[in-house]
């Protein structure tokens, strides 16, 4: 570790990255940094850039404009075999042809590092990733979650300022990818390295983070932390992407402060906050409404509290235990809502076909105005 | 897996012609050989059985060292290939996308539309005394007199070469192919540079492409004829060619077919030699 005057607080800085393809911008103006030691996911759709974004920091590929500091050092120019980060590739690239122990010795190797101290970094890692008898087995002996920690392992022997993770939890099925997100955030907050994590799967990014990007058309659409990103979306390509929503497409027809009277396009009338610029009266707009957000109940009286209010009939019951939700129609335009469906018990008979009251506060429904030709999350995912 | 009798039956009939191929084309002439080379002529029409053929080889110090200046040549001609074929298999299937890709690979295809026996008079109306290269180089002032560059060893090689590239350079890039790019980054990405990626990575990889084209380069060269005839003239002492003068010039059919059987063996035991060093097995080079 360095010490002094040069230790920056942040392990990656990035400044104004931009990467052409051709007349494509697959990165446009891109800055960030990333604290020390912590756990930053860029979360996109597939095509919007995290990739390129990835191995330019890797070194696989020079950025056009703009310069990335690790460690306050300038890696313009600078080789990936000769920069202080290692990634954890999609696929993982555990070496076939090398033995477990030969996979996590090969950077060490390279280093120069003694024989008898590789061996002992060697089985040190394997220890900590759990795994103390693995050494010796070839890789295709292994299991899907245990050749992801494998891969992490052969990186973090390296003591790298920062790993790069390409998606590596694709390839897992469901159930190993849920304890596998568990697993990676321990072994981060275990070795303490900083972790840049790209995917396109918003509750990886949500559930491991402490700094999530949001990625959209080569630029980053908003930063924050899980929380924020959830619950304050600062674009509506975030509010799409993000967490599931409802959504309603309509014209502005009154302004108060913040709050906006937005007439939707299938006949309703709602109330929203106004986020950014261009809720103006007139305006097309995107209105979100996430389906936990939505109070129900059977008589309307309960629900006055709330801003918004509207009668139906649900149309569908989508159980899924915990995650189970309701289609509710509005009879008289034909428009439909997701709620989910809270399970305290009180709904539990619900069935199709049954009269029910919706609600929700102004504050959850987030009002953006529409951008000209520009995908927004909800579609694209 | 337990086949049931008429699944037996019908894999019977599909390896049928296989069968009948294999026993009538090489089982057959083989055996014939073998019977034909451990008799000894005593007299007019007159056979007993003996290894006198065989020790014939191993007396004559002729036969022998023709055997292995042969051994030795197509070796060398195996290594050339070799790395010659590397780099541009490397080039064709981990650099080239598309298009260009599959025109280079057609390029490396074409020469054999035409016979081997035309290829090698081409190689033949370059190199000899009065040749293109001999007048291109004195025309510029090179060397003063005509020169011969056939009938040497160098020219058989380059023979050899020329007409076993193909056949390193197929296994090659369909095994370097199967490479993911994802290896190398990997092995760059860890600290490694082009050397080590190359020899720790992209080799072992490789390595049953690189097996399989030795060993089909090795057996073409070792039974090679028509180039070390050719381009080798008289003194080209091609092991294959005491085989043809045994059986055609000299009539010794018996002698002949001990020395087919001892070249099978030799490269045999060459190819198993060659396996053991690079510790691959047939099976993983072939599969």
């Amino acid at each position: 570790m360095a010490n002094g005057a040069d230790v920056s607080e942040f392990d990656l800085e990035c400044s104004n990255l931009t990467k052409r393809f051709g007349g494509f911008t697959a990165v446009n103006n891109i800055s960030f940094n990333i604290p020390n030691g912590s756990f930053f996911s860029i979360l996109g759709p597939s095509g919007c850039g995290k990739t390129t974004l990835l191995r330019m920091l890797a070194g696989f590929l020079e950025p056009d404009e703009g310069d990335i500091r690790i460690k306050n050092r300038s890696m313009l120019g600078v080789p990936p075999n000769k920069r202080p980060v290692n990634m954890v590739f999609q696929h993982l690239a555990l070496f076939p042809m090398m033995t477990v122990a030969e996979n996590i010795a090969y950077g060490l190797k390279r280093q120069g590092v003694p024989k008898a101290e590789i061996a002992v970094k060697v089985q040190s890692a394997l220890d900590r990733i759990n795994l103390p008898d693995a050494g010796p087995k070839r890789v295709d002996q292994l299991s899907g979650g245990q050749k992801q920690r494998i891969a992490i392992a052969r990186c973090l022997v390296l003591d790298p300022d920062v790993l790069l993770l390409d998606e590596p939890l694709g390839a897992l099925d469901l159930k190993l990818r849920e304890h596998m997100k568990v697993e990676l955030k321990q072994l981060q907050s275990q070795f303490g390295t900083t972790f840049v994590y790209i995917t396109h799967d918003q509750s990886e990014a949500l559930v491991m983070s402490d700094q999530v990007a949001v990625m959209n058309n080569g630029v980053f659409e908003q930063v924050g932390d899980p929380q924020d990103l959830y619950y304050n979306p600062k674009t509506a390509f975030v509010a799409g992407f993000v967490g599931d929503t409802n959504r309603w497409k309509g014209v502005v027809k009154a302004t108060s402060g913040s709050e906006v009277q937005v007439a939707t396009d299938d006949g309703l009338t709602l109330t929203a906050t106004g986020i950014g610029q261009g809720c103006k009266t007139g305006d097309a707009v995107d209105i979100f409404v996430r389906p936990e957000s939505v109070a129900l109940s059977r008589s309307a009286d309960a629900l006055s509290g709330m801003e918004n209010r509207l009668a139906g009939q649900v149309k569908n019951v989508l159980f899924n235990g915990a995650n189970s939700r309701i289609l509710v129609q509005d009879p008289t335009n034909g428009g439909e809502i997701m709620v989910t469906l809270p399970q305290t018990g009180e709904f539990n008979d619900l069935r199709a076909g049954q009269d029910l009251h919706l609600g929700w506060k102004l504050s959850q429904a987030k009002c953006f105005a529409q951008e000209a030709g520009k995908a927004s999350g909800a579609e694209v995912a | 897996m337990k086949l049931g009798n008429s699944s037996k039956l019908g894999l019977l009939l599909l390896m049928a012609p296989l069968l009948i191929w294999l026993f009538a084309l090489i089982l057959l002439p083989h055996v014939d050989m073998f019977f034909l080379s451990i008799r000894e002529k005593v007299a007019p029409r007159v056979y007993q059985t003996s290894m006198a053929n065989y020790m014939e080889f191993f007396n004559e110090p002729l036969y022998w060292n023709t055997f292995a200046r042969t051994a030795v040549m197509s070796i060398l001609t195996t290594a050339i290939t070799l790395l010659i074929a590397f780099p541009i298999s490397y080039y064709i299937a981990k650099m080239l996308k598309g298009r260009m890709k599959a025109f280079l690979f057609v390029l490396c295809l074409l020469p054999f539309w035409v016979s081997e026996l035309v290829r090698t008079f081409g190689w033949m109306i370059l190199l000899r005394e009065t040749g293109i290269v001999s007048s291109t180089l004195q025309w510029m002032g090179v060397v003063d007199g005509p020169i011969e560059f056939l009938y040497t060893d160098a020219t058989i090689l380059v023979g050899l070469v020329y007409s076993s590239m193909l056949f390193m350079v197929v296994p090659l890039v369909s095994t370097l192919e199967s490479l993911d790019d994802s290896y190398i980054e990997a092995g760059y990405d860890l600290g490694g540079n082009g050397f080590t990626v190359l020899r720790e990575v992209v080799i072992p990889h490789a390595m049953p492409g690189i097996v399989s084209g030795c060993i089909v380069v090795f057996m073409l060269s070792l039974g090679n004829y028509l180039t070390p005839v050719l381009l080798g003239g008289k003194d080209s002492l091609w092991f294959t060619e005491q085989i043809y003068a045994q059986f055609i010039t000299r009539f010794n059919w018996e002698q002949g077919a001990a020395f087919g059987f001892l070249l099978l063996i030799l490269s045999s035991l060459i190819v198993w030699a060659g396996l053991k060093l690079s510790r691959q097995t047939l099976s993983e080079t072939m599969g």
